[in-house]
């Protein structure tokens, strides 16, 4: 059975709703993982670590595995340090987001999050052999790849980022700041204006990206929820829900529905549709377009 | 300081030897390489040849094999790795974990540069590679500042090797998926980033612009020349206005910082632009030649102009400036 995981939220929400938020999906959400942790910025990790201990517990109790994700650029001495000492405290799994953490808990077992490239079976073998037991892959990577991984380490959850914008890049520049005519020192944390991060148009006035401090992630919103079938038979036990600023207990209702046979994949979109509304679908990376794209099943190439 | 100097062809590779290059950066004509464009590179004969002719003046060949194997085709990569090892290429940049692991089991007494595209920016991440592979020297990633670059250098077992020209990369090397959201070609993948194929020129009514995979990257004046559609150099909008939201069209010039790079301890200064003709290659070879000789002889850099070959005709110290973020 496909496990759903709900990823750590991006954005830089009011701490009381992101613990809010949390305690609605232990209660409500049939989401069988849930990684939680600042992963964005470290200068936001203050304000929601004091929450961390009640949601933990929270999700735990309800029956939640819970994963503790690092930040997935880890610079600064503090970084380090705070890097180092998630592999000390921690009684759940560690979700790495950055190489950084191995030098602390390689050997013992771990997860691995979206932003560490494992694009081949040598790679998630490497991993697999120093305590890698769940890989949520890089969005970027198509079915086949996707496939030979999941063949090559089939004791290791292999997990696909199933629903919400896509991360496309990091960076030590902070353009929630820039966009504010601020720098990251002195950033007033605007990023806490954008609850589903700062769009970007072209000139043309198209929807293009979506800037979250120094995230950028797509505008388009992935949705593969057509793609299960081929994901089950690649290999992928679990799919990943990223949060987005909509009712997350309902996405993951939704995927539960499609997954188990209550509904079908269309009429699941049209329902996440109407709980994202007017942010479009992709799934391109999968079938090795344009990440934009929105590749139905009959028009994908095999 | 080494001078690392970007070699697309066999005649750029002996015109940044006469240039006054210490090494010569290069890779071989298919994907397994980071600047994977048609007709650029080197075929395996080429490469041995460029070698020999390399070590008879004494001036070293890294052989970048730096993006991430494709799944299902790692024996590509891992035979570019034996070849450019049976080649006698003095160090191999390598930036897929998995492909490490096979050139520190295979071949233990080559030596491994860490890629700029292996995004190792902090001393734990630089001595977890270190440690397991034996790498011997690191890229470091163009988001750094020039005090951060001391800390690791005095923390690090390994070499460290810094870009002070070219092109800038303003997300983390190796880690970015922008190109293939809008075009299906990533660096990481393919080799590319803003593929040629995917670029279109357009006339508007106020003049030009330029787009990728469909999306508008900027717009031109009349009598502006239209730049190329890097995708994270063009202009866009938000709620709070219109500009370079990620980066100017500007390219690196360290020159200005040679001094205090020399003085955190860098080991080796990394000049960008395997895709750049001879013209750049040996202007920008010759005057960073010219430069570190002056810094040796106990003087400063000049800033000469290096417009000419800048991106955007103007050119930034990027991250090494803390005020950059």
């Amino acid at each position: 059975m496909m496990q759903l995981s709900l990823g750590p939220v991006p954005y830089n929400w009011q701490p009381e709703r992101w613990r809010d938020f949390y305690f609605r999906i232990a209660d409500e959400a049939p989401v069988d993982v849930v990684s939680v942790g600042e992963i964005v910025c470290s200068k936001r990790a203050p304000f929601f670590d004091e929450h961390l201990p009640a949601v933990i517990e929270r999700l735990e109790r309800a029956g939640k595995e819970v994963l503790l994700g690092s930040l997935i650029l880890v610079s600064q001495p503090r970084e380090r340090r705070q890097t180092a000492a998630l592999a000390e405290m921690a009684d759940g799994l560690i979700e790495v987001n950055d190489l950084t953490c191995l030098r602390s808990i390689s050997g013992r077992p771990h997860a691995i999050g979206p932003f560490v490239n494992i694009y081949n079976e040598a790679a998630a073998s490497f991993h697999a052999s120093r305590g890698a037991v769940r890989i949520c892959l890089p969005p970027e990577l198509p079915l086949a790849s996707v496939a030979a991984i999941a063949a090559a380490v089939p004791e290791v959850v292999i997990e696909m980022f199933g629903f919400g914008r896509v991360p496309l890049a990091i960076s030590a520049r902070c353009y929630h700041a820039r966009v504010h005519s601020l720098a990251k020192d002195n950033c007033r944390f605007v990023c806490d204006k954008d609850l589903d991060g700062l769009v970007v148009r072209t000139l043309e006035n198209q929807e293009f990206l979506t800037v979250n401090g120094v995230q950028t992630l797509s505008h388009a919103c992935a949705n593969l929820l057509h793609d299960l079938g081929e994901l089950e038979r690649g290999g992928v036990r679990s799919l990943r829900l990223s949060p987005q600023s909509c009712d997350m207990v309902d996405v993951a209702r939704t995927f539960r529905d499609v997954l188990d046979g209550r509904e079908d994949a269309e009429a699941g979109s049209r329902h996440l549709q109407r709980i994202y509304p007017n942010i479009p679908f992709a799934n391109g990376f999968l079938h090795g377009a344009p990440g934009f794209s929105f590749v139905m099943p009959e028009q994908a190439v095999e | 300081m080494e001078l690392i100097c970007p070699a697309g062809t066999p005649s750029a590779l002996r015109t940044a030897i006469e240039a006054g290059a210490d090494a010569i950066y290069c890779g071989f004509n298919d994907e397994t390489n980071a600047r994977n464009f048609p007709g650029l590179n080197f075929s395996r004969r080429e490469l041995s040849e460029a070698i020999a002719f390399a070590h008879r003046r004494g001036v070293k060949i890294l052989v970048a094999i730096n993006t991430f194997p494709r799944a299902a085709a790692v024996e590509l990569w891992q035979r570019a790795v034996d070849d450019a090892v049976n080649a006698r290429a003095d160090a191999l940049i390598l930036a897929d974990i998995g492909l490490m692991d096979y050139a520190a089991r295979h071949h233990p007494g080559q030596r491994l540069h860490v890629s700029v595209q292996a995004a190792a920016a902090n001393p734990d991440a630089i001595a977890y590679y270190v440690e397991t592979f034996g790498a011997r020297r690191v890229v470091l990633p163009r988001v750094l500042s020039v005090p951060e670059i001391a800390a690791i250098a005095r923390e690090v077992a390994c070499e460290t090797e810094v870009f002070v020209f070219g092109g800038l990369c303003v997300m983390a090397e190796g880690r970015c998926s922008l190109s293939s959201y809008a075009t299906a070609k990533s660096p990481n993948m393919q080799g590319v980033c803003s593929p040629a194929s995917h670029v279109a020129y357009a006339t508007t009514a106020q003049g030009a612009s330029s787009r990728l995979g469909g999306f508008t990257i900027n717009q031109f004046a009349p009598d502006e020349p239209a730049g190329y559609p890097t995708l994270c150099k063009g202009r866009f909008s938000t709620e709070l206005g219109t500009g370079y939201i990620f980066e100017d069209p500007v390219s690196l010039d360290a020159t200005a910082l040679l001094s205090a790079l020399r003085d955190a301890g860098v080991s080796a200064l990394k000049i960008e632009g395997r895709q750049r003709g001879r013209a750049y290659v040996e202007g920008v070879v010759r005057h960073f030649r010219k430069a570190l000789t002056v810094l040796d002889s106990g003087g400063e850099a000049v800033v000469t102009s290096l417009k000419p070959f800048t991106e955007g005709q103007a050119s930034t110290v990027g991250a090494y400036r803390k005020t950059w973020r």
